[in-house]
């Protein structure tokens, strides 16, 4: 008997909700042999009505009803339907063909499949709503995992590393407030040298959002590689976008274009955050107008002109940092957002800012809105960058992971190679690892998703090979005394602390810079004529 | 990091241990440089001589390595020496003066003299 149960629950089982499916044993096979009969009754089938109000065994051939249900069972042979009903709701149908012994069914036949149907219905219901639940959750697991590739492609979309410009330092934060978001930032090189930075925030944020973010940052792509000002591209961006644009939404933007060389910020703005200056100074916001994109056609753009002076810098921000809100409904505000720029004249602001954030909200917050920063900063020591007539032979970043120096420092030296001599490849090369370990561990923190970045670089009569970190101002490098080697023998020191000192004595000159955001640490090599 | 893995064997000669290094002498490598150094002064051996031949590469953690294997054979009084350097790793060991408490030698024959 088990086993003819299992087969019916298992042929009366996964219907969905509106239409329920009949089952029947076939007309000359056993009893056991319970068969799904794939019959669908929609719900507005008369027969479905006629079921609900008249429970029990019902004999098909005594139904004069104008319902293709009723025909499709009665081709399929079915003498009598049993509903099975659930909380007013038809949720299945045993459905019988002839008995077997070809005659009719009895009193106690039908006695049997009355009480059967009134205790299979709540049990068969509860089965369903258990199988539903799953079905659901399935597709929560499904939708979330569309959405985790989604958020994946997206940062696809986003510049996977800032731009190295000599003198110049771009960094940047992007935080959605779901899986994906509508705010983006870009980096665009121009063919005159100049670098175009945009900013920009679809309206609303998760999914719709991310679609718009993805059209409108390959528009802007193309236009900026065709028009040099950022009110023209601003104009061309908006004329392309407002036919494609579904209607309430839009975008703001900055174009931001620089010139690395003079300093030179010309900028315009779709209705976004004006971008904040921060000289040695004071702390200004800086003005340009026009409507955002997608709005309307036929809109101009002002375009306006400031020159970044070295140490000077300019934040673009969207405004899921100034409309966040604490856990009292207080708003983030720009007064707040200026005075941590204000307070940070040195320093990672990007970092400040996000700390910043991070405290007013508390830890339960609920992000509101996209929160993406750009800060564009001039660097204040033009030393170790801009050196005339210099040549970058190698530039590039490792991420900060135990035994990447390795690799890095065979790639240093085989650009290297042939300006030094073989005594000065070898210390090249241990001067260069032992840097980058210092770099990814003491800088970095051995955190993986930050790079350690290298340049080698040769002018005139030397060689230098810049190491940079990004570890903050707090981890400070210090020059290192002579390691005292009798005390490490003797246990009273540690056996380790040799790196800097190694390196000391590896370079012709090594110089330790703090930035912003981290160190640099110069090596030098006095190039021996030829070779 | 596979590539990077040192290896270590020990031969026991007649007056010292000798073990022989071959790959890099990195922070992965502590754990075979110990073990091989344990194995080495398991017969009592006086001293114990490193064979650097076929290292390729050491970094500040590696000498940070060697100065604890030194600080260990001069606690219970063994001599450590060295021998296999290439110019650049024994300007190394000057600049960091190891060889101040290691005698470095050209070859194994004259390191077992």
């Amino acid at each position: 008997m088990t086993t003819q149960r299992n087969n019916l629950w298992q042929s009366v089982l996964g219907r969905g909700k509106k239409e329920a499916q009949v089952e029947i044993p076939p007309v000359e096979a056993p009893v056991a042999a319970i068969q799904h009969l794939g019959v669908d009754i929609a719900a507005n089938d008369p027969l479905v009505a006629y079921f609900l109000t008249n429970r029990g065994a019902i004999e098909l051939s005594r139904l004069n009803l104008d319902s293709p249900a009723l025909t499709a069972l009665r081709d399929a042979k079915v003498q009598i339907g049993v509903p099975l009903v659930s909380q007013g709701e038809l949720i299945g149908l045993l459905s019988l063909g002839p008995r077997r012994s070809e005659q009719d069914y009895s009193a106690d036949d039908r006695r049997l499949l009355n009480n059967l149907a009134s205790q299979a219905a709540p049990s068969l219901r509860v089965a369903q709503l258990a199988r539903q639940q799953q079905a659901a959750a399935a597709e929560r697991e499904r939708l979330e995992q569309e959405l985790r590739v989604a958020r994946i492609i997206q940062q696809t979309l986003l510049p996977k590393q800032t731009p190295k410009l000599p003198g110049w330092k771009l960094s940047t934060y992007w935080q959605p407030a779901r899986a994906v978001g509508g705010d983006f930032y870009d980096f665009i090189e121009m063919a005159d040298g100049r670098m175009c930075v945009i900013i920009a925030d679809v309206t609303d944020k998760g999914v719709p959002a991310a679609l718009v973010m993805a059209s409108a940052r390959s528009v802007l792509r193309g236009v900026v590689e065709q028009l040099d000002s950022p009110a023209k591209i601003l104009e061309r961006v908006n004329e392309t976008l407002v036919p494609d644009i579904p209607p309430k939404m839009f975008i703001t933007c900055l174009c931001v274009i620089f010139d690395p060389q003079t300093g030179v910020v010309r900028f315009s703005n779709a209705g976004h955050n004006l971008p904040i200056l921060r000289t040695s100074t004071e702390t200004v916001e800086v003005k340009a107008t026009g409507m955002p994109l997608g709005l309307m056609p036929g809109m101009t753009y002002d375009e306006a002109e400031v020159t970044l002076k070295p140490g000077e810098r300019m934040l673009l921000y969207s405004d899921g940092i100034s409309e966040a809100h604490n856990p009292d409904r207080e708003m983030f505000g720009f007064d707040r957002l200026h005075e941590v720029v204000a307070a940070h004249h040195s320093g990672a602001l990007v970092e400040h800012l996000i700390t910043a954030l991070e405290e007013f909200v508390g830890s339960d917050w609920d992000q509101e809105d996209d929160v993406t920063f750009v800060l564009i900063k001039r660097s204040a020591s033009e030393t170790s960058d801009n050196v005339p007539g210099g040549r970058v032979l190698a530039n590039f970043t490792v991420k900060s992971e135990p035994g990447n120096e390795r690799a890095a420092m065979e790639r240093v030296a085989s650009v290297v190679e042939s300006y030094l001599t073989a005594d000065q490849l070898e210390k090249l090369k241990t001067a260069v690892a032992e840097t980058i370990m210092n770099a990814m561990e003491h800088g970095n923190l051995y955190r993986s998703d930050i790079p350690v970045e290298i340049m080698a670089l040769v002018a005139g009569e030397q060689l230098t090979i810049y190491v940079s970190d990004q570890g903050g101002t707090q981890s400070a490098y210090k020059l290192p005394e002579e390691p005292d080697l009798d005390a490490k023998l003797a246990g009273l020191d540690t056996p380790r602390g040799w790196g800097l000192f190694l390196i000391q004595n590896m370079v012709d000159e090594m110089n330790l810079i703090d930035n912003d955001d981290g160190h640099t640490v110069e090596l030098k090599f006095n190039l021996q004529g030829e070779k | 990091m596979a590539a990077s893995q040192l290896e270590a064997s020990v031969r026991h000669e007649k007056d010292a241990s000798v073990i022989d290094l071959k790959g890099e002498i990195n922070s992965f490598a502590e754990a075979t440089l110990n073990t091989a150094y344990e194995e080495a002064t398991q017969n009592d051996a006086k001293v114990v001589v490193l064979n650097f031949k076929d290292v390729g590469y050491m970094n500040s953690t590696g000498i940070a390595l060697i100065v604890g294997l030194l600080a260990q054979a001069r606690k219970s009084h063994r001599e450590l020496r060295v021998f296999g350097l290439t110019d650049h790793y024994l300007q190394i060991f000057e600049i960091t003066r190891l060889v101040d408490f290691m005698s470095i030698h050209q070859d194994e024959k004259s390191a077992l003299v």
